[in-house]
């Protein structure tokens, strides 16, 4: 108790200091608990791409593969799906909608999704989440488009501007489809997922674009107005991939089953949870990487204040002394540096904690507005006093070696005072 | 019984060829006030390490309070010291983080025994403070707010408190001008006298010998000099 009362008094007496080396280790503390923070938000947030589907079906590949180009719109799908095979398989009298997804073309970077108005009635992300617009409507004609959050703020698109896509997802592409602009009928709301950066438009407006189009180049000579491809068929014979939400999810299986063995093509239909879960394994990378520099703020944070620690040794020396005299035993003065220590690391870890609280509370409706992404309220969980015991166990590690010096010193020492 | 008891006492640093110190031998009553002369490097602060039991000698035979010394483990002399010595020092005598009061009664904070010896600590503190002429010292003051005098006399009055039978003060009047050194001085004797504690004074002035009924030069006692 006593050892307790000079800790603190002796603490209070090198306030400045002190408060000093606090705020060093509750910065490093608070970068710590946000960055496990940000590390599990971000899984949820990923995991969260696309919720209520219970199906995606695409050209047989790998099912990782299958989801980078149907939900995220990475990379590109190997083949395409015909549109009577998806007729005839949305027949399913288990299925309860399908979305139509048909990629490959993009627009200054960003790429162009082809579908219909099913996709802003069914998608669902987050905790079952609809599209809201911020903006306009649905497009309604073949050549209207509906933009992402994003893609909108970058390129400083408003509603009735026209746009023109490009074929293929090269970045810089020279090959437009010029003659066929599309009018910005609707923006959507940030949500925090792949769709902010995605342009949608209608799978007759991308049919018409390609109507004069064979094997990825322009036909010669064959120049059809936007007027006159509408009064084609503009029926889309392939597309890319297509969602499926079921009746039942208890059917998933099934359905699952019937697709991969479906006769007329090779396809595949994979389970979006799975496969979110499968490809967060394969980017562990970015977890791990994340914890280590997190680990690596604490460790700066907690050598700061041994390093503070070890500066006031030499000054402290007559301190050891009198204590010596009046009948403290060196164990005594051992414990002494063990006692500041943790005194420091635990109101570093508790103001920590409260900075972590602070600047999710200040990042909040930032986050919300850039990102469209809520942050929760970061309160405390095990996992982070699992952290904070880790951090507070090292700092009283750490102060064994002032704490040993002390020990030695005192011993050596004994009654003389060295100033 | 003797409150020190010595016998040709030996010290030597592990690293060192020579002795520190060759006592042949040193008894003093219970009560009695010894000043040691002796200058930096006779071997003095050894002497007050080894009494206090901090360092444990080469060879020979020292007890205190009738307890040998070497007999002890680090820790049983650590609580020994706690229990039964008082010590001031030359000066820096007080923790600067604790107020006069709590510097006052640290001691009983380690002994047990001076605590039950000092019964009621604050009134205890009280007193011995008012007795060394610091009635007008708020107890609460910073150690820092006082002269260096005062912080001397409030050294003496944390090396009475629980009355240790052993008073060792190692050069407490050096910082201190003539005039206050001989008050000090009195203040010491007087409190030491009332609660019967034997004072062993170690310093380098010799006119402080006058005060003493008997002083000790440790330049000529000490044998290292001669072998």
């Amino acid at each position: 108790m006593v050892l307790l009362k000079l800790t603190l008094r002796s603490l209070w007496n090198r306030r400045a200091t002190v408060l000093l080396t606090i705020v060093a280790i509750a910065i490093s503390v608070a970068l710590l608990l946000g960055v496990n923070y940000i590390r599990k938000e971000a899984k949820i947030s990923f995991l969260s791409t696309i919720s209520g589907t219970d199906l995606v079906v695409g050209a047989r590949s790998g099912s990782i593969q299958l989801l980078l180009y149907s939900v995220f719109r990475i990379g590109n799908a190997t083949n395409n799906i015909s549109w009577k095979s998806y007729q005839e398989l949305a027949a399913n009298p288990l299925i309860d909608w399908t979305i139509p997804l048909s990629l490959g073309d993009s627009h200054r970077g960003y790429r162009v999704l082809g579908t219909n108005q099913d996709y802003f009635r069914y998608y669902r992300f987050a905790d079952k989440r609809p599209l809201e617009l911020a903006q306009g409507q649905v497009f309604a004609g073949a050549f209207d488009t509906v933009l992402g959050a994003e893609v909108a703020r970058q390129l400083g698109y408003k509603l009735g501007d026209k746009i023109v896509i490009a074929h293929g997802t090269s970045e810089v592409s020279t090959a437009l489809h010029a003659d066929k602009p599309f009018t910005v009928t609707g923006i959507l709301k940030p949500t925090g997922t792949p769709l902010d950066r995605t342009v949608h438009i209608t799978l007759e407006g991308l049919e018409a674009v390609h109507l004069d189009w064979v094997a990825g180049t322009k036909v010669n000579g064959y120049n059809l107005s936007a007027e006159q491809a509408l009064q084609k068929n503009l029926q889309p014979k392939l597309i890319t991939a297509f969602l499926v939400g079921l009746k039942s999810r208890t059917a998933a299986f099934r359905v699952q089953r019937e697709i991969n063995d479906y006769k007329r093509e090779p396809l595949l239909a994979i389970l979006p949870g799975v496969a979110l879960a499968d490809l967060w394994q394969a980017l562990n990378m970015f977890e791990t990487v994340l914890r280590i520099i997190s680990a690596f703020v604490v460790v700066a944070g907690l050598v700061g204040m041994l390093t503070t620690i070890l500066s006031t040794l030499n000054e402290r020396r007559r301190e050891m002394a009198i204590l010596r005299a009046v009948g403290a035993h060196p164990y005594h003065i051992l414990v002494l540096f063990i006692l500041e220590t943790l005194v420091l690391t635990l109101i570093g870890c508790l103001l920590g904690m409260f900075l972590a609280y602070l600047l999710v509370w200040g990042a909040r409706p930032w986050v919300l507005a850039e990102y469209g992404f809520y942050l929760r309220t970061w309160l405390p969980d095990l996992d982070s006093f699992n952290l904070l015991a880790l951090v507070t166990g090292f700092g009283a590690l750490l102060s064994l070696l002032p704490g040993i010096i002390a020990y030695r010193r005192s011993l050596q020492d004994g009654l003389t005072i060295r100033t | 019984m003797n409150v020190i008891e010595l016998n040709e006492l030996q010290f030597r640093w592990a690293n060192q060829p020579k002795n520190t110190l060759a006592l042949p031998e040193l008894s003093l009553a219970q009560g009695e006030h010894l000043f040691i002369r002796g200058s930096s490097g006779s071997g003095k602060t050894t002497l007050l390490n080894l009494l206090a039991g901090i360092l444990l000698p080469t060879s020979g035979h020292l007890q205190v309070l009738g307890q040998d010394i070497t007999q002890l483990s680090t820790a049983a002399r650590d609580r020994f010291r706690a229990d039964h010595l008082g010590i001031i020092f030359q000066q820096f005598n007080l923790l600067p983080y604790l107020s006069v009061l709590d510097n006052v009664t640290l001691p009983c904070k380690f002994s047990k025994r001076r605590q039950q010896q000092a019964g009621q600590l604050a009134a205890t503190a009280l007193q011995l403070l008012e007795q060394l002429g610091l009635a007008q010292i708020n107890p609460s003051t910073a150690i820092t707010q006082l002269s260096v005098g005062q912080q001397q006399r409030v050294a003496v009055a944390r090396a009475l408190i629980g009355k240790p039978e052993l008073i060792i003060a190692d050069e407490p009047t050096s910082a201190l001008d003539a005039d206050t050194r001989d008050s000090f001085l009195k203040l010491l004797f007087n409190q030491a006298e009332a609660q019967g504690s034997t004072l062993i004074f170690v310093s380098h002035d010799p006119s402080i010998a006058q005060h003493f009924p008997r002083s000790l030069d440790l330049q000529q006692v000490n044998q290292v000099w001669f072998c």
